[in-house]
């Protein structure tokens, strides 16, 4: 068992940035892998994906042709397995995606390779692969091990590591995907309502609510304190989800990746993951909240440990 | 029609809290319990489709847990569901997601349900994993991230929609039985009645060990894992700094902060 293999992730005919990270991380490890770093591509047409793929630290991009170019969880999972069986990787890297979500666990079930998930870091130790993953709402880390297992596959956390953006030209090889019959079909993708509102990733400056505004009669004065301070009013999932606010307003991995706010407020939201995804890039955070532990200040730039109506209340004044 | 719902109770970390001795979970003295958040709108998913049927039909709650997990199957049983399951011994103690889901796809043999739900993952170690390692093993057809879903009962395909990322949704058509994970937001999970609380009581949970189920020792805990958990541990990582006083001078550096990025 030795080399690393990668699997990229493809939507709507373009490779995911995530696969580029894992490039990177893989490229981190590959002497300790003692092998190579393969990417292997699943599409319909694979090789219009080859020029995309080849960046620095690709040794090999393997082609796998399928009848279809749309994600589908049983045909990505014979082709993982087959890919694993035939190239005998010590490691295989999976983007944390919402896809992968939906056949990267079906590789651990089976018992003959170690899996987890969500991973952020990835060492070495003694000869023995150590991975890092986080719990109870990001407040600890774990370091998971994977005894006796000669091939681990993980899936890891976007937005860790940077991707790899040098060009290169890799060797290019196919791979048959074993016989597999498909027990879903894709049938469209929606895009999301173009409902009109403003488009909160143009905005430089967000002032974003959560869970601690506790009831839609309080979206009312933050509206007004987002107002009055001259920013743009976003929130996180639970208030989108809610209907407090429409869906085009919330920030996170499944809404909006904020990419021009350059100040963020986050009042009342703890921070999970997916609310990161969308914001944790911005250069200044400031979090309000009363919970001194919430995960959200550890990627803050300031921190208010306080109610969020306290701080709303005197908040305009200043701006009179 | 029977529709398995599979719950778990989750930890609240206090905000102090001490690790165990072995350093490979956090002191349970120093946690709250309840029900995983996205296992309230599976449950609500299966609970729907009930109501919506003309035949017989009965929602199953099954969890993987101690003792204590049975209050979050009484919380299901007051909303609706007809009847629990509860899976615990010692020798589970130590298990990976995967054994987890060895014990759970048991239990789906077992019952023979016409559809299984669960959560996209877990609030504590949110792993996102053991729904689609049950239907791996199960060999049924699967889908991660359900956001939307039509399927009625004695339906043989169902339609749905996953939720992919950047508000991004996919429709996609698949056969059933069928395991799915269930998305926040799917819908607007109900409250237990006071009625629905007192019939709860009265309303049957099996417990149920891994030998119950034909399973061995070496197909639980960690034997029957594919990852441990090596070490548990509070990161050393950035700390934002604090803007400290009252809510009043805390809220008047804010507005400096806030003029100064403004320029105005």
């Amino acid at each position: 068992m030795s080399g690393i293999l990668v699997i990229a992730e493809h939507r709507q005919g373009e490779i995911r940035p995530a696969t580029f990270e894992l490039v990177t991380a893989a490229t981190g490890l590959k002497e300790q892998s003692d092998g190579t770093v393969m990417v292997a591509v699943i599409g319909k047409e694979p090789d219009r994906y080859v020029e995309d793929l080849g960046v620095r630290g690709v040794d090999e991009i393997i082609t796998v042709q399928v009848d279809q170019d749309e994600f589908q969880p049983d045909i990505y999972e014979a082709c993982v397995r087959g890919l694993i069986e035939d190239k005998k990787p010590s490691l295989v890297l999976i983007p944390h995606s919402v896809d992968a979500w939906g056949y990267a666990p079906a590789l651990g079930a089976g018992g003959e390779y170690g899996f987890s998930t969500d991973v952020f870091g990835i060492r070495y130790e003694d000869g023995e692969l150590v991975a890092t993953r986080a719990a109870y709402k990001e407040k600890v880390y774990m370091d998971v091990d994977f005894p006796g297992k000669e091939t681990i596959a993980l899936t890891v956390r976007g937005g860790v590591f940077k991707p790899e953006e040098e060009k290169a030209e890799p060797t290019v090889s196919s791979f048959n995907c074993p016989e597999v019959q498909a027990r879903s079909q894709h049938k469209q993708f929606i895009e999301p309502e173009d409902t009109g509102d403003i488009d909160i990733t143009q905005s430089e400056f967000l002032l974003s609510i959560g869970r601690g505004i506790s009831e839609e009669s309080n979206v009312e004065q933050f509206e007004e304190l987002a107002d009055a301070v001259g920013a743009t009013l976003g929130c996180s999932r639970p208030i989108a989800d809610s209907g407090w606010l429409p869906k085009s307003r919330q920030v996170g991995q499944s809404g909006k990746t904020v990419s021009n706010c350059k100040l963020y407020i986050a009042m009342g939201i703890s921070g999970s993951v997916q609310h990161q995804a969308g914001m944790k890039h911005v250069e200044n955070i400031i979090a309000v909240n009363t919970d001194p532990e919430a995960s959200i200040f550890s990627i803050a730039k300031y921190g208010i440990v306080a109610d969020i109506f306290d701080i709303a209340e005197e908040l305009p004044g200043h701006f009179e | 029609m029977k529709i398995l719902v599979a719950i778990k109770q989750v930890a609240i970390l206090d905000d102090e809290f001490e690790m165990l001795d072995d350093g490979r979970d956090v002191d349970h003295d120093f946690c709250d319990y309840e029900i995983n958040e996205w296992d309230d709108y599976s449950l609500e998913e299966a609970l729907l489709i009930k109501e919506r049927s003309n035949s017989e039909s009965e929602v199953v709650v099954l969890t993987v847990g101690p003792e204590q997990s049975e209050d979050e199957l009484r919380k299901c049983l007051a909303k609706g569901a007809d009847r629990g399951i509860r899976v615990w011994d010692d020798a589970i103690e130590g298990s990976d997601q995967v054994a987890i889901a060895r014990i759970i796809a048991c239990v789906v043999e077992k019952e023979a349900p016409d559809m299984v739900f669960l959560g996209v993952q877990a609030s504590d170690h949110a792993f996102a994993q053991t729904g689609m390692t049950v239907a791996a093993m199960l060999g049924w057809p699967h889908a991660a991230v359900v956001s939307s879903l039509d399927y009625n009962s004695g339906d043989n395909h169902a339609t749905l929609k996953r939720e992919l990322e950047a508000g991004l949704e996919e429709e996609i058509a698949i056969d059933c039985p069928a395991v799915l994970s269930i998305q926040l937001g799917i819908n607007e999970p109900r409250y237990a009645s006071l009625r629905g609380i007192k019939q709860a009581a009265a309303k049957p949970v099996e417990d149920l060990s891994h030998t119950d189920l034909g399973l061995n020792d070496n197909d639980v805990g960690e034997a029957g894992s594919v990852s441990r958990i090596r070490k548990m541990y509070i990161p050393e990582r950035g700390h934002a700094e604090l803007i400290e006083g009252t809510s009043a001078e805390q809220a008047k550096r804010l507005a400096e902060i806030i003029k100064e990025f403004r320029g105005v």
